[in-house]
């Protein structure tokens, strides 16, 4: 049987379930909300299995053994496993806190990579590990730095969700700042379903992807008038969140959501994903770095962002510490961390160069 | 307000340094400041940047040269060496320092000190309570609640209090002190980092097949003596299958010290070869300028019956096949064979990624012969008399680029990493975690009482508390109330 099989399967279900999520949120029918969960259950074990049969051919397409030959080498790869363990995560949270309206917030997450996954055309295919990738650590580094990437979406859910709960004053910096996020996340969303239906091409590499198709049919459009009228709709789409996003935490309220819940699971999650992003990410990097080029630390994009994003969520758990930020504050820092993950990830592999570059291959 | 006035200046400072404020702000300053020099090139080209600025601000050509200019004053283009940046740096580590300072000697002595017994009417205001009134005598309670919170991992001791008697113990007090562990582990990886900036050195040299040096190069062809010599014996990409996919780089290294042969070892990405404390990684490879032609071609020839023989030739030389009377004449060397649209044999590279060599073969049975044998594909090796001819190598030709690096600070930096992960464990998953079991006799009964509470994840501890509950509940003739 073929990995990609099983990898279309679980992509079909996971965007099944984000829509009968966020379908549960609006009209809190249990039947949707089970058919719901377990599609994501179903979704989940086809693409384990889907993981597991591509590590299989791809160990013996390079011929070393399972613990070096490992799918993690590029873009593709690693974006099918972040939604494997952002997946895992979302279902550990609904199942601990027998609450499945988080699924509305997560699930499109995963559904945001896979659209992307599917719309920038990336090569699946398996493709040999290059010189640099043959060692011990890739399994641990790039896997432990997925998991954390996988945590602190969550912990980016939940402490959105959080500021959406406790905040109703239009005029507030807090509320302002939550509304333009979800605004810029449904605009990025959108705007790139319209390349995808304008252009249904299928790109080389990741640079043709930015500099070529990436909203292009709308914000970076050769027409004066649809660049326009792309700002436009972002903007009244903007005015019309802000306007009615009261309505969000009406939502969430009615479904048994507590703030405090809210910020126990970003707290928790950014427990869990910093001390692995730590030594997975920074430490198991620096390692490599020294055994595969004489140097634990060289400043290169990735790794100075990395130890961006470290800060970020090093200023989230310091923050907690300090007066009048738990609750409000430290929630934003935790979404701003997220848009740091997201940036170390695809920005620096996409926009900036460095030793890291083979990774957008 | 009293106390500020008479605050002196030192003390002034050392309360600046010990905030949370300033680390937080610290910690925005270098992250906002990190966040340019990654989209600036480091070391670049100065024209690289200002078309970066060009096309990053969407200015002109003049502008972004001005701006280039106060940016390169500023250090920008070799930020994270800056006096400024390095200062960040330093100012992170005082805060670290003065703040741990700070806080240690309350929280070591928390960490330090053992339990105490705990009057029974307190018990009310600890995070975790638990009542239960079990039906059965004093005594056998006692022992259940001492299975019991063994069970659970505590090992308690007991006093008596005013109403009965208590067991209390605690766990995990040490854990406090991991925030501090990690705190420490920056310090020692930020030392590291100055020991290897001050006692270590980054080189590289490029050493051609065949050839020792005894010296590796610094920025701008600076020579830095190693000690010993080392020599490259040879250097080889191989490919996976027949595509051009590299799948290793792989020099052959000799270590020589005092005219001695100490070491060989051949190094690839990933594996590299250290001796007295110089390292030296695989880290490019190319052909030796001016080198077209000169290398020595490297054929093994196998007859028939299986007699080998490894020959070493130029283009021009001529060769016998062990035990026959075929002789070969090399016409040809290519150093990456193709066929073009017309049907010519022609080079698509200089570097060696499809080694070719034409040879003429005479003497065989049913006439001459003459073909390419291409290195990377083993059908061309064989003659039609059933005799092989192996392309071995081209050597002489490419030089193998290494990274040489010696850094005493490295041991420290990965000391600082181990105890950075053990600090980091201590914080999150550890927690202190304190109990305490008053026993004493009622009417009818034995009053349980439990208090407990976790410095940290309070819901896990929780749970265990339930499940010794449960253990006592479940007792002969237990009974919740």
């Amino acid at each position: 049987m073929n990995s990609s099989v099983f990898f279309g399967l679980s992509s079909l279900a996971y965007i099944l379930a984000m829509i009968l999520y966020i379908a549960y949120l609006a009209f809190k029918n249990k039947t949707v909300g089970v058919t719901a969960t377990a599609l994501t259950i179903a979704g989940l074990l086809s693409q384990t299995a889907a993981l597991l049969i591509r590590w299989k051919e791809f160990a013996e397409l390079g011929n070393m053994g399972l613990l070096r030959g490992v799918p993690l080498t590029n873009l593709y790869e690693s974006l099918v496993f972040f939604v494997w363990c952002l997946i895992l995560a979302y279902l550990v949270i609904e199942f601990r806190y027998k609450n499945r309206s988080f699924g509305a917030f997560i699930t499109p997450i995963a559904g945001l990579v896979l659209a992307f996954i599917d719309i920038s055309g990336m090569s699946k295919g398996i493709q040999p590990l290059v010189p640099a990738l043959q060692s011990n650590w890739l399994l641990a580094h790039v896997m432990m730095s997925f998991i954390a990437y996988a945590m602190f979406a969550v912990s980016f859910s939940t402490g959105l969700m959080y500021l959406i709960v406790t905040t109703d004053d239009r005029t507030d910096a807090a509320y302002i700042f939550w509304t333009a996020m979800l605004s810029v996340f449904i605009i990025v969303l959108a705007a790139m379903g319209i390349d995808y239906l304008t252009f249904k091409m299928s790109v080389k590499g990741q640079e043709e992807l930015i500099k070529s198709y990436l909203f292009k049919a709308t914000f970076r459009s050769g027409s004066g008038f649809v660049t326009v009228l792309s700002f436009a709709f972002s903007a009244a789409l903007f005015f019309v969140i802000w306007r009615f996003g009261g309505i969000m935490k009406k939502i969430i309220s009615g479904v048994e959501i507590s703030a405090d819940m809210l910020d126990e699971i970003t707290y928790k999650s950014i427990a869990m994903g910093f001390p692995i992003f730590t030594l997975g990410g920074l430490i198991f990097g620096a390692i490599w770095a020294d055994q595969a080029w004489g140097k634990y630390w060289t400043w290169d994009p990735k790794e100075t962002w990395s130890l961006i994003t470290w800060f970020f969520y090093a200023f989230y758990l310091h923050g907690r510490l300090m007066r009048g930020w738990k609750g409000r504050k430290v929630a934003m820092v935790a979404v701003l961390g997220f848009l740091a993950v997201i940036f170390t990830y695809l920005g620096v592999n996409l926009l900036l160069s460095g030793l890291h570059s083979y990774g957008a291959e | 307000m009293e106390n500020k006035q008479k605050k002196n200046i030192t003390d002034r400072v050392w309360d600046l340094f010990s905030s949370v404020k300033l680390a937080v702000v610290i910690f925005s300053i270098i992250a906002a400041t990190s966040m340019v020099g990654t989209v600036l090139e480091q070391n670049a080209e100065p024209e690289k940047n200002i078309k970066i600025i060009m096309k990053m601000l969407r200015v002109g050509h003049d502008t972004a040269q001005g701006l280039y200019g106060f940016l390169a004053q500023l250090g920008f283009m070799d930020m994270y060496h800056a006096w400024w940046f390095v200062t960040l740096l330093l100012l992170f580590a005082a805060n670290l320092i003065i703040c741990s300072i700070d806080r240690l000697p309350r929280v070591w002595k928390l960490a330090r000190e053992p339990i105490q017994a705990m009057p029974p009417e307190l018990l009310e205001k600890v995070s975790v309570k638990r009542s239960i009134t079990l039906k059965g005598s004093a005594e056998t309670i006692k022992e259940s609640v001492r299975a019991g919170l063994k069970e659970i991992g505590f090992s308690p001791a007991e006093a008596a209090v005013s109403h009965g008697v208590q067991f209390y113990a605690q766990k995990g007090n040490y854990s406090r002190l991991g925030v501090y562990i990690t705190h420490l582990s920056i310090l020692v990886i930020l030392a590291g980092a100055i020991i290897g900036l001050f006692f270590g050195f980054n080189a590289f040299l490029n050493l051609p097949e065949g050839e020792q040096s005894s010296v590796a190069y610094k920025d701008r062809g600076v020579e830095l003596p190693l000690g010993f010599e080392i020599r490259c014996d040879n250097f080889e990409v191989s490919y996976y299958g027949q595509s051009d996919m590299p799948k290793a780089y792989k020099s052959w290294l000799s270590v020589f010290k005092n005219g001695k042969k100490v070491l060989q070892k051949s190094i690839v990405v990933n594996d590299p070869l250290t001796y007295e404390g110089v390292t030296f990684y695989q880290s490019s490879f190319g052909i030796i300028p001016g080198s077209q032609g000169k290398g020595i071609i490297i054929l093994k020839a196998v007859s028939a019956d299986g007699k080998a023989q490894n020959i070493e030739a130029k283009v021009g030389d001529s060769f016998l096949i062990p035990g026959t009377q075929i002789t070969g004449r090399i016409l040809d060397f290519s150093p990456a064979i193709s066929i073009d649209a017309t049907g010519r044999y022609v080079s698509y590279d200089e570097q060696l990624k499809n080694p070719a060599v034409q040879v003429a073969f005479s003497g065989l049975k049913d006439g001459n012969y003459t073909g390419w044998i291409l290195k990377r594909y083993p059908q061309t090796w064989q003659l039609p008399s059933g005799d092989r001819v192996e392309l071995v190598d081209y050597w002489g030709v490419e030089y193998t680029g290494m990274q040489v690096r010696k850094d005493p600070g490295v041991f420290i930096v990965y000391l600082g990493c181990i105890f950075m992960s053990i600090g980091l464990f201590m914080s999150f998953f550890m927690s202190h975690k304190r109990i305490w079991v008053n026993v004493s006799e009622e009417k009818g009964g034995t009053r349980v009482v439990i208090g407990a509470s976790a410095h940290r994840n309070r819901a896990a501890f929780e749970g265990r508390v339930e499940k010794l509950v449960g253990i006592l509940s479940s007792g002969p003739k237990g009974e919740r109330k």
